[in-house]
C-alpha cells in the first residue's frame, strides 16, 4: 500500500541520491550492512561525472586504452546488488515526511555524534532519531517524464559537483564548453569536443581532460593555466603520489607536443555564429592580462573549478559553510551527519575533492547510516584517517588553485554575464551601482540567475561581482518541472502505471 | 550508413566501431549515431554546434556544460521542445529541428 505512511511496505531504510564514487560507495556499504537501499540518478549510467563511460554499444569494437579507474567502478557496480538502483531520475526536490505519531520518542543526533571518536562513526543509541523518514521527489525518463515518489527513513546527499565556468567575452559561442562538459563529451559519448582544441583554466581536472583529448585524436592547440602552481607543495605533502600523477599527465601532453603554459588565461573567444580563434593573454600575479595572442581553435574546454551541488541539503535546512574555495558546503560530523537528523552528505557536497576522497565518505556514510539504524557496524578507524588525509590534500589543492580577482578586468559592458537569461556585464555594474551589495540584490534588480539554470552557471561570477563569496543555493525546485507536476495534481496517468510497475513501494502521486 | 562529411569531425567517434549505428536527421538532413549517445553528441560529432536561438539576442547555442545542468542546449526532437541534448538519448529515426 504505497504512500500510506511512514516506516510501510514503501520507505526503504536509505535514499542516495547521487550514483558517483560516493553514492555507488554508500549504497555498497549499507546494503551489505542489511538495509534496503534505494540509489537515485538523474544520468542513464552509474558512476556520476568520474566513472563516466560509452554505453556498451558504443564501446563495441572500441580498442582503447581501458579508461581510469574503470576496474574501481566495476567493482563498485557489482557490488549494487541488492540495491534498488534507479537510473534516469532526476531529484527536483526532498521533503521531510509528515510526523503521523505525536508522541514520537526520538530526538536528532547529528549535534551530539559531532563529538564522536572519528573511529567509531556507530551510532551508539541506535533508533532514537527515528524519524519519519524523507520524501524524495523524481522525475523519470527524459522525453515522456513521469513523476516518482520515493520515501525512506534515511536521506544521503552524494549530488556531485558542477563545473565552476567564469564570463569572459564569447563564452556564449558556441564551440566554448566547460571542461566538464568536454570531458563528459568524450568519456561518455567518445566524441572529442572538437578538431582544434584550447583547454583553459584552473585546476588539476584541465590535464586529463587535454590528455583525453589529444589520445582522442583532437589537436589540443594549448592547455593555459591560470595559476602557477606555486602554493602545491602542502597539497604534494599529503599525498606525494599525486605528483608522478601530475607528472604522468604532462608527459602524455608533451609526448604530443601539446603546449603547456601557467600564468595564461583565454580572456577572449571569437567567431561569428561558432567558436573560430581564442585570445590568450599572459596574467599578472592577480591575472590582470598582459601580452595577448590568438590561437585558432573550433572548441574550447574551460573551467575554473567546481560548485558543490548542495540545493538538496539546503532545501532541508541542513547547515552550510564557506568551503576554501568559497563556495558553499554542506556541514557534516565524523559519520557524514548533516546538521538536520536523518540527512548524510558524502562526495563533492561536502567540500570538493575528488573522487577518491568522495569515495571514503561513501563508505563512511553508509556504514554510518547503517549503525544508526541498529545494525552491527565495526569501528573503522584507517577508514576515517584515510578520510581525513584525503579532505586535507583537497583543501590544500583549492588553496593552490585560486580565482584572482583580474579576471573582472576580462570582462567588457557586452559581456553576457547570466546566459540565461542574457544579462551583459553592464546591467550587473548598473544594479551595483545602485546600491546592490549583494548577489541576491544584484539577481533581483538585473536579473542574472533567474533563468532556466537557476544561477547555477553564473552565480560564483555574480557573487564574487557583487564583492562576496557564493551564499547558499536557495532553490525549493531542484530541477525545472512542469506546473502540473508541482501541483501534484491526482488524476495523472502515470499514477495506477508508476505504482503497478513497481510493488516495491514506488509512488507516484 | 552514409556519414555526414560536413562537420569539422565528421563522424568520428575516438576510434570506435559502433555496431549498429542509425541515422537521425537535422532539419531533413542525415547525421550518423551510436546506440547510447546523446542527440547532443550526435549532432556535435556531425559539426552541428548549435541547434536554437536564444529570446533576446538571437544568439546560437548548443552544448556548454554537457551534464544537464546549464540549459543551453535545449533541443527540439519529434515536435517536442526544450529537451536537453546532452541528457537525452538519440533513437533511430529522431527527428531535429532548429531555429
Amino acid at each position: 500500500m504505497p504512500g500510506s505512511g511512514h516506516e510501510g511496505p514503501g520507505t526503504r531504510d536509505l535514499a542516495i541520491v547521487g550514483a558517483g564514487p560516493a553514492g555507488m560507495a554508500a549504497a555498497v556499504a549499507a546494503s551489505r550492512a542489511g538495509l534496503d537501499v534505494v540509489l537515485v540518478d538523474a544520468q542513464a549510467r552509474l558512476g556520476g561525472q568520474y566513472f563516466r563511460h560509452a554505453p556498451p554499444g558504443l564501446r563495441a569494437g572500441h580498442p582503447g586504452t581501458p579508461q581510469r579507474g574503470f576496474g574501481r567502478f566495476t567493482r563498485l557496480a557489482e557490488a549494487l546488488t541488492g540495491v534498488d538502483v534507479r537510473l534516469g531520475h532526476r531529484v527536483w526536490a526532498v521533503e521531510k515526511a509528515v510526523e503521523k505519531n505525536a508522541e514520537r520518542n526520538t530526538a536528532g543526533n547529528a549535534g551530539k555524534a559531532a563529538g564522536n571518536d572519528p573511529g567509531n562513526e556507530a551510532d551508539q543509541n541506535p533508533g532514537k532519531d527515528a524519524a519519519a523518514g524523507f520524501i524524495v521527489h523524481c522525475l523519470a525518463g527524459t522525453r515522456d517524464e513521469r513523476r516518482v515518489t520515493l520515501r525512506a527513513r534515511r536521506l544521503l546527499i552524494a549530488t556531485g559537483a558542477h563545473d565552476r565556468p567564469l564570463p569572459f567575452p564569447g563564452w556564449d559561442l558556441p564551440g566554448v564548453l566547460t571542461a566538464g562538459g568536454a570531458q563528459a563529451l568524450l568519456k561518455g559519448d567518445l566524441v572529442p569536443a572538437g578538431r582544434t582544441v584550447v583547454v583553459a583554466g584552473t585546476g588539476p581536472f584541465l590535464l586529463p581532460v587535454a590528455a583525453g583529448l589529444a589520445e582522442a585524436g583532437a589537436r589540443v592547440a594549448g592547455v593555459f593555466e591560470a595559476n602557477g602552481g606555486a602554493g602545491l607543495a602542502p597539497a604534494l605533502a599529503v599525498r606525494p603520489g599525486k605528483l608522478a600523477e601530475g607528472a604522468g599527465y604532462l608527459w602524455r601532453l608533451a609526448r604530443r607536443r601539446v603546449p603547456y603554459a601557467v600564468r595564461h588565461a583565454v580572456v577572449e573567444a571569437h567567431g561569428g555564429d561558432r567558436l573560430t580563434h581564442v585570445t590568450v593573454a599572459r596574467l599578472g600575479r592577480d591575472w590582470t592580462p598582459g601580452a595577448r595572442r590568438t590561437i585558432a581553435c573550433d572548441a574550447l574546454a574551460v573551467g575554473y573549478g567546481f560548485v558543490p551541488q548542495i540545493e538538496l541539503a539546503t532545501q532541508l535546512g541542513c547547515a552550510t559553510e564557506a568551503g576554501g574555495d568559497g563556495e558553499q558546503v554542506v556541514v557534516v560530523d565524523a559519520g557524514m551527519r548533516t546538521s538536520v537528523p536523518g540527512v548524510y552528505a558524502a562526495g563533492e557536497p561536502t567540500g570538493v575533492g575528488g573522487a577518491d576522497l568522495a569515495e571514503a565518505e561513501g563508505w563512511i556514510a553508509g556504514r554510518a547510516v547503517a549503525a544508526d539504524l541498529g545494525r552491527p557496524v565495526r569501528p573503522a578507524p584507517a577508514l576515517s584517517r584515510r578520510r581525513d588525509r584525503l579532505a586535507a590534500f583537497g583543501r590544500a589543492m583549492q588553496d593552490a588553485y585560486p580565482v584572482r580577482d583580474g579576471w573582472k578586468g576580462w570582462l567588457r559592458g557586452d559581456t553576457l554575464v547570466c546566459r540565461c537569461e542574457e544579462v551583459p556585464y553592464a546591467r550587473v555594474r548598473e544594479a551595483l551601482a545602485l546600491g546592490a551589495t549583494d548577489a541576491r540584490s544584484v539577481k533581483l534588480l538585473a536579473r542574472p540567475g533567474m533563468g532556466w539554470c537557476q544561477g547555477r552557471v553564473c552565480g560564483y561570477a555574480v557573487a564574487r561581482l557583487a564583492g562576496e563569496t557564493s551564499p547558499p543555493p536557495r532553490r525549493p525546485v531542484a530541477h525545472p518541472v512542469r506546473l502540473g507536476d508541482l501541483a501534484g495534481l491526482p488524476d495523472r496517468a502515470d499514477e495506477t502505471q508508476g505504482t503497478a510497475n513497481d510493488p516495491a513501494g514506488e509512488e507516484a502521486r | 550508413m552514409t556519414r555526414s562529411q560536413e562537420g569539422p569531425h565528421a563522424g568520428r567517434l575516438d576510434g570506435a566501431r559502433p555496431v549498429p549505428a542509425f541515422e537521425i536527421t537535422v532539419d531533413g538532413r542525415p547525421v550518423p549515431a551510436a546506440p547510447g549517445q546523446t542527440i547532443g553528441a550526435v549532432l556535435h560529432a556531425a559539426g552541428v554546434v548549435s541547434w536554437r536561438t536564444t529570446r533576446v539576442g538571437g544568439r546560437p547555442r548548443g552544448l556548454f556544460c554537457g551534464i544537464g545542468i546549464c540549459f543551453d542546449c535545449l533541443v527540439t526532437v519529434n515536435g517536442t521542445p526544450s529537451l536537453r541534448a546532452c541528457q537525452t538519448e538519440a533513437l533511430p529515426g529522431d527527428r531535429v529541428t532548429t531555429g
